[in-house]
């Protein structure tokens, strides 16, 4: 006698279900023909795609062109384009506070110099991690599972976790304390805690970054770099010469891909400091969230305004990608 | 030994000259151990603060490892008294018992004769402490606050929405790779231009259509609107289009109708993109934060991350709870990472996405 096995068990009433469903499929082939079925097969992606992703964003256009605070369409009252000239109008486009919508201001330059310094520091962590884990090292799988870990866990836990390690009688003030400083109460300080945001996301994802540029160093011809060594080529110029430019279109990717990711951020950001202090944190997917949900005086209209400007944003980014992603495949054919 | 040390520490011109080290090893070196360090340190620190007790969790400077201090019951004190090694004049040490504190002399006693007050200046004595792991930060937020019907929502969606999108997925992957048909391509457009259709452009809309169809405080509006993926269908057709036509022609001679050919031939064959995309969909719903925040009001339907940010969110945090809350949250994606991340890995270096 045989013991069925647990994945054979549990395959009973799968395939119990696939017998009963086998007949009435058939006849739908017959009926259709075999387009009919390629149909048939793309339908339910195709359904739930279009009602969750194609309508919304279609109607978020709609939506951005009316007022109230209603959220189903047909209660809310066509206004035109005043959503979008209360969100530009300002005395002074250098000054957030002389905006009507100061927070969505606020937000857009909190956002802007997020995504710079982040990215740059992203990108350059990211290459040298990447460099490192592609020379010869004992254990590499380990190493670079090491700096991806991160990667995994979620942005609750990410936030809950550094909120814990920057409080007052945190691991960071122990740290200082041991070298005979003072506890400071990071998580007030506007200043910090924009570095926090900053680097509490540099933590989380710098990793993924770092395998997406390990594997186009891993693409490089090995051939390259053995006859740059016959040469006596200096590790410097090896690098300059033939690392970095064969890298390029790779790195292009991968800033774009950063850039897009980093316009975004608002989960970790979101546990671990709320916006806070004050506004000092405020990034625009939070404006748009509060706007929309959250405040007391919400306005889906202002917020629907608000998040097509950043999909414009994004949608800029994601053609530059495109555009980058299809010169790179044409030069890989040739 | 020798030999082992030397493996390690192997690096650049090893193999050849016996040269010294080069600024770049030293460097490497540094980077290495410095990310081991910065990587992993904060999750082992939540750890080992999460089975802390609350008056631990409060002490500056704070120990590494879960310390209490040891108190005892003295006949004849209503209350259980702190245990101090206090350093008698004599230069010996005592166990004694804190019975009040004047300024800098402490009021102590022998736990095992209380008759006797010992004098101590709080400078001499200090807590005798011991190890021990306050397990009730985990089973109290089960027992009495929703944590268990957090846990089992999150398990739900997860699973749920897991299965729904291989389904699905693999289905659209099928039809855009084997058959020809008008649209195949603008279909496929479709899929890959809403790659760039993030949550946070669309929230407000989404959620006005979840509303309308009933879903707003649902697992189910939580679960429908993530299962398209076009990373999915995306993963799942390049690797449909490895497999040769001809088995699918084979099978079609044998009288098989096109549903037996997904699901009898193509789809075993796939196995190993479904098991990428299982990984990948398993970590994705288990950690959606924005998306359950919004549709789920009702603190019975919340999902262990929503449950975690607004426990931690108000104005007295019981943080014992919550970082045991978060250890539980991170197990899952700990585990995947252990067991599974070297798929995800090759996952991501081949297609770019996550």
């Amino acid at each position: 006698m045989t013991t069925p096995s647990l994945s054979s068990l549990l395959m009973v009433p799968v395939n119990a279900v696939m017998r009963i469903i086998e007949a009435p499929l058939r006849r739908l082939q017959k009926a259709t023909g075999i387009g009919g079925m390629a149909a048939f097969f793309l339908a339910p992606n195709m359904l739930i795609f279009g009602i969750f992703v194609l309508l919304p964003l279609v109607i978020n256009f709609v939506y951005s062109m009316t007022g109230g605070t209603a959220f189903f369409l047909s209660e809310r009252d066509f206004i035109g384009g005043a959503q979008y000239s209360r969100l530009f109008e300002c005395q002074n486009y250098l000054d957030p506070m002389s905006c009507q919508e100061d927070a969505f201001w606020t937000a857009v330059g909190n956002t802007f110099w997020f995504v710079v310094l982040q990215v740059s520091l992203m990108i350059l962590t990211a290459l040298i991690t990447a460099l490192i884990l592609n020379r010869e090292l004992a254990a590499r799988s380990f190493w670079r599972a090491v700096f991806f870990f991160p990667v995994l866990l979620s942005p609750v836990v990410v936030g809950l976790i550094w909120k814990w390690i920057l409080q007052r009688q945190g691991l960071l003030n122990f740290g200082l304390y041991q070298f005979g400083m003072d506890p400071y109460t990071w998580l007030t300080d506007r200043n910090w805690t924009f570095a926090a945001t900053i680097g509490v996301s540099l933590w989380a994802h710098m990793g993924f970054y770092a395998l997406i540029i390990l594997a186009g160093l891993q693409a490089i011809p090995k051939d390259l770099y053995e006859a740059a060594e016959m040469d006596g080529t200096k590790p410097a110029r090896v690098f300059w010469r033939i690392t970095l430019p064969l890298l390029a279109p790779n790195l292009l990717v991968v800033v774009v891909l950063a850039l897009i990711k980093s316009v975004q951020v608002f989960d970790e950001i979101y546990v671990l400091t709320g916006g806070g202090p004050g506004t000092s944190t405020l990034f625009l997917t939070q404006y748009i969230y509060e706007t929309g949900f959250a405040s007391a005086l919400r306005n889906p209209g202002l917020a629907a305004a608000a998040s097509i400007l950043m999909g414009g944003v994004l949608v800029v980014l994601t053609l530059i990608q495109l555009g980058i992603g299809r010169r790179g495949e044409s030069k890989g054919k040739r | 030994m020798g030999n082992v040390a030397r493996f390690i520490l192997r690096r650049r011109g090893a193999h050849g000259s016996g040269k010294g080290w080069h600024w770049t090893d030293v460097f490497t070196w540094v980077w290495l151990i410095g990310g081991l360090i910065i990587m992993f340190g904060p999750a082992v620190w939540l750890v080992f603060s999460s089975l802390k007790t609350p008056a631990a969790l409060a002490e500056f400077p704070p120990s590494i490892l879960p310390y209490v201090t040891s108190q005892a019951t003295v006949e004849g004190y209503d209350k259980p008294l702190m245990l101090y090694n206090a350093t008698m004049p004599d230069g010996s040490t005592r166990v004694l018992a804190e019975v009040r504190r004047i300024g800098l002399v402490a009021q102590m006693v022998d736990p095992n004769a209380p008759g006797e007050i010992v004098k101590v200046n709080i400078n001499d004595r200090s807590p005798v402490r011991t190890m021990s792991f306050a397990t009730n930060n985990y089973t109290e937020p089960f027992v009495h606050f929703d944590f268990l019907r957090y846990l089992w929502n999150s398990v739900f969606v997860t699973v749920v929405a897991t299965l729904i999108t291989l389904v699905v997925n693999s289905m659209a992957a099928f039809a855009l790779s084997k058959y020809e048909f008008k649209g195949r391509s603008l279909a496929m457009l479709v899929i890959l231009a809403t790659l760039m259709v993030p949550l946070s452009v669309i929230m407000v809309p989404l959620y006005s259509i979840i509303s309308t169809l009933g879903l707003f405080n649902s697992l189910w509006g939580v679960i429908l609107p993530t299962v398209a993926t076009p990373t999915g269908v995306f993963i799942l057709r390049q690797y449909m289009l490895t497999i040769p036509d001809e088995l699918l022609d084979a099978a079609r001679m044998d009288k098989a109708s096109e549903w037996q050919i997904y699901w009898r031939i193509v789809l075993p064959l796939t196995a190993p993109a479904l098991a990428v995309l299982a990984i990948f969909s398993v970590v994705w719903r288990w950690n959606d934060f924005l998306w359950p925040l919004i549709v789920l009001s009702r603190r019975e339907l919340y999902t262990l991350q929503v449950g975690l940010s607004i426990y931690s969110g108000e104005l007295n945090v019981q943080w014992h709870f919550i970082l045991a809350m978060t250890v539980v949250t991170m197990i899952p994606v700990v585990l995947v990472f252990i067991f599974l991340q070297r798929f995800i890995t090759t996952g991501i270096a081949g297609t770019g996405l996550k």
